[in-house]
């Protein structure tokens, strides 16, 4: 019996994107990162194209963040106390690209400032080689006065610079125009919010190749349904050729595994849960291994052991 | 694949009787098509076209159910390839691998640990689903000695492994009126193995590393009589299993290929050096429907659990729970007034860790159409009038004899809102986290526990 199997063709590819620049490009990094490529759902090279395997980056703050669960803590030990050596050891420990998450205050509680930011880049582009994405707080004001001065500080280098979201975007994209940077344009789990805010980027002038989508997700047990739903729509769209859903993805498991109770919490907790240390490994490392198979291009992660568990799982789904 | 209505017009006997109370065949096609008549309203239709009508309106994977002492498993039957396009069904098996070289003792001990794993997610219970016993000792009797072991200790469903025909005999031998799952019939034992299955009426799980091969072995069971089947494609690692199974996913439904239309099993920790968790997920998100595990350990048992859920719920429906007044700790008059929304994930949240904390509490759900907090709130569910409306509904001022009403940090923004909705009412804004209930309570709630 042969039996012929089904393909699916596709009309259209996920776009390419590049992260960071080395000397000849205008930049300081050592290589660059490059995304998307992909002619075909996840892995599946029997019918598609691959040129770029999904990366991996790994979270680092501007200062020692106090409300991380203790076994981050444990994980990164004194290197935290500095972004330099947290950025060191995050390459040390293998990541495609550092993730800087600027706080919202300063060490003595005082809001964060923007020569403090300017400052952190700057040390940690000459700590690591490795290309970098810096994002803000999270608190519209003040992202928009942090990045544009980390935008101008490390004109050049092709940063990934953001959050973009709806409300907010304008000043983060302008900074990316006119330092050369790329921008993280993040929508809350909706293929058409995702492909409107594409769009409104672009029309500010940002070519399609320096904005990197991120679809949103939640953390296994808190949402992850929807936000993989979304970006297996958005990847199936992609490949039938509709353009502004063709942005490779980003998605953050880092920061929602660690979020949830069953990571942070080792005490008073059912005894069904298991033991903490493993149980919070896996529930980063599930969620992030299950949304690559939804299409996530770049996974942000926390956890340097999670980066190793990954690492191995796509190393076998690109393999030859 | 359904026929089309013009398909199935092709089968009719296309004289326009009426009989079937339809003016033409071809209506009485389209109304077969859409599901809306039944095909025996036609006397006249031949039996080879109704062969034909029969074999095209089963599912294109078939639905396997085993069944311990007390338990029943229900797997298969999966209708799309992404979750969005319907939903995807039937939960897949997990199962716990135990082999008879472990001794008794030993077994019976690992099995009751395992059968008693429960534990709640939203407010659903969630276990493992029962255990492949394995005839690796090579010795009858210490298989069937496994066997009964395991069923001193656990009601669940059996897959039983065993490659030699008398090994299995006396696996079901000891199953007593059970049904397992039996693994496996391969090229070298089909027919032997066929017979067996046929007489326990079990059903059988077919294995081979190639499709062609696999198909083969299918239609030979099905030749001796076996329709239940499952597949062992023998998939190792994350690519290969996600090639396979999508493969095997397609056939059924893009092509309507019955001989590989069955669940298909899994062994993730067996071989090839994968992470057996991760691995497991993989075959939770594509398309495996039983699971069988190499070790039995709660921090991985249960994020797979909550994974398997996640992946099998209804995209149309978020999971929700009825809205009101829930008490906690047996609350009286002093006691903490919350309010939440009634999004399951949120509502357990909140409540499993306020129960935690001790303090009895009176947890107000809203009707947020089963969003959560932000996503309600974003989404004009959770306002103001909509919170101060189910504080007025449920009668909350007569369960209690103080006017405080706290409220999720992340809409601190509707406090002065709030405050106008409720006269009286004092608004306390809460952590963010439901995590922080209890030292929030404990620093701020002016009464005390
Ligand atoms: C899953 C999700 C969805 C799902 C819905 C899931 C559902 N049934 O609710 C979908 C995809 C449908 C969705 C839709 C939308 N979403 Co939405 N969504 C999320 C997501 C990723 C997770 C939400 C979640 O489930 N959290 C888990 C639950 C348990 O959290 P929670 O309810 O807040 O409860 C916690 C705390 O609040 C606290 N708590 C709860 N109750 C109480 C009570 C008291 C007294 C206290 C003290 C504490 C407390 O305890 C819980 C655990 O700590 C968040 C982003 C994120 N990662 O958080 C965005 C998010 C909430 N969504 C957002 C938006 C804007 C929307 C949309 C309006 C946009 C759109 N896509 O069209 C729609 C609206 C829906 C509609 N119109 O139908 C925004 C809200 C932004 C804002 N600040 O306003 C968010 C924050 C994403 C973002 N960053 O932009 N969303
Ligand atoms: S009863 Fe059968 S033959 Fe007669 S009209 Fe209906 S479908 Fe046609």
């Amino acid at each position: 019996m042969t039996i012929e199997l089904h393909k699916e063709k596709s009309t259209g590819s996920v776009r390419t994107v590049t992260i960071g620049a080395t000397k000849d490009q205008g930049g300081t990094r050592a290589r660059t990162l490059t995304l998307g490529g992909e002619t075909a759902l996840p892995f599946l090279a029997f019918e598609g194209a691959f040129p770029n395997r999904p990366a991996l980056a790994l979270e680092i703050r501007d200062r020692k963040p106090d409300d991380w669960s203790p076994l981050l803590y444990q994980a990164w030990g004194e290197a935290m106390q500095d972004p330099a050596d947290w950025a060191r050891a995050a390459e040390a420990a293998g990541a495609d690209l550092i993730y800087l998450v600027l706080s919202p205050t300063q060490a003595g509680g005082s809001q964060n400032v923007a020569a403090a930011s300017r400052a952190v880049v700057r040390k940690v582009l000459q700590a690591t080689g490795l290309p970098l994405a810096v994002v803000g707080p999270g608190q519209a004001d003040l992202d928009n006065e942090l990045i544009v001065a980390v935008a101008e500080e490390a004109k050049g280098e092709r940063l990934l610079i953001g959050i973009c979201e709806d409300k907010n975007y304008r000043t983060i994209v302008a900074a990316a125009l006119a330092n050369d940077h790329l921008v993280q344009s993040k929508t809350p789990m909706d293929v058409n919010l995702s492909k409107q805010l594409v769009i409104l980027i672009h029309d500010m002038g940002l070519p399609l190749e320096r904005i990197v989508m991120d679809p949103t997700t939640g953390a296994l047990g808190y949402g992850i349904e929807y936000g993989y739903s979304v970006m297996e729509r958005l990847r199936l769209a992609a490949l039938q050729g509709d353009s502004m859903t063709q942005q490779p993805m980003l998605v953050n498991p880092g920061e929602e595994g660690w979020k949830v109770k069953e990571s942070k919490v080792g005490e008073g907790v059912p005894a069904a849960w298991g033991d903490w240390s493993r149980r919070a490994l896996n529930w980063e490392a599930l969620t992030a291994a299950t949304l690559l198979h939804s299409g996530a291009d770049l996974l942000v992660l926390r956890h340097p052991e999670t980066l190793r568990r990954l690492r191995l799982v796509i190393d076998d789904l690109v393999a030859a | 694949m359904p026929l089309t209505g013009l398909e199935i017009y092709k089968l009719l006997p296309q004289t326009n009787c009426k009989e079937c109370g339809y003016p033409t065949c071809l209506a009485f096609a389209m109304k077969l098509a859409a599901k809306q008549a039944e095909l025996k309203g036609c006397p006249y239709v031949s039996e080879e076209s109704k062969a034909k009508l029969e074999a095209a309106s089963a599912p294109p994977i078939r639905l396997i159910q085993v069944g311990g002492a007390q338990h029943r498993l229900e797997v298969g039957s999966e209708t799309v390839l992404f979750r969005h396009e319907k939903t995807f069904y039937h939960r897949p098996g997990l199962f716990l691998r135990l082999r008879d070289t472990e001794g008794t003792e030993a077994i019976k001990k690992k099995a009751a640990e395992a059968d008693a794993f429960q534990v709640d997610y939203v407010g659903i219970s969630l276990g493992l689903d029962g255990f492949a016993v394995e005839a690796a000792s090579g010795d009858p009797s210490a298989f069937a000695a496994a066997i009964g072991a395991v069923r001193s200790a656990s009601r669940k469903p059996l897959i039983l492994i065993a490659a030699a025909p008398d090994l299995m005999k006396a696996g079901i031998a000891a199953c007593g009126g059970t049904r397992p799952l039996l693994h496996a019939a391969t090229a070298d034992n089909a027919a032997a193995m066929a017979d067996l299955a046929r007489e326990a009426k079990a059903p059988l799980v077919a294995q081979a590393d190639a499709f062609d091969a696999l198909a083969e072995l299918t239609q030979k069971l099905i030749a001796a009589g076996v329709e239940e089947l499952v597949l062992d494609p023998m998939v190792h690692g994350y690519r290969g299993s996600l090639h396979a199974l999508t493969h095997l996913r397609r056939l059924a439904l893009r092509k309507n290929f019955r001989p590989l239309g069955y669940p298909i099993l899994t062994f993730p920790g067996a071989g090839g050096g994968a992470d057996e968790p991760l691995l497991a997920a993989e075959h939770i998100t594509k398309y495996a429907g039983f699971i069988v595990l190499e070790s039995f350990d709660p921090a991985t048992l249960y994020p797979l659990l909550v994974l398997r859920q996640n992946i099998y719920t209804d995209p149309q429906k978020p999971i929700q729970v009825q809205p009101g007044v829930y008490e906690i700790n047996a609350p009286d008059g002093k006691a903490p007034v919350l309010v939440t929304t009634n999004f399951s994930i949120t509502y357990f949240s909140v409540a499993n860790e306020v129960e935690g904390s001790g303090w009895p509490a009176w947890l107000v759900v809203a009707d947020a159409e089963g969003m959560s907090v932000l996503t309600a709130w974003a989404a004009g569910k959770f306002d103001a009038e909509r919170i101060a409306k189910s504080v007025k509904g449920f009668g909350v001022a007569e369960k209690v004899g103080h006017q405080r009403l706290i409220i999720p940090g992340q809409v601190a923004v509707l406090s002065g809102e709030l405050e106008e909705e409720l006269p009286g009412w004092q608004i306390m804004v809460g952590p963010r986290e439901a995590v922080d209930i209890g030292s929030f309570l404990k620093a701020m709630w002016p009464d005390g526990k």
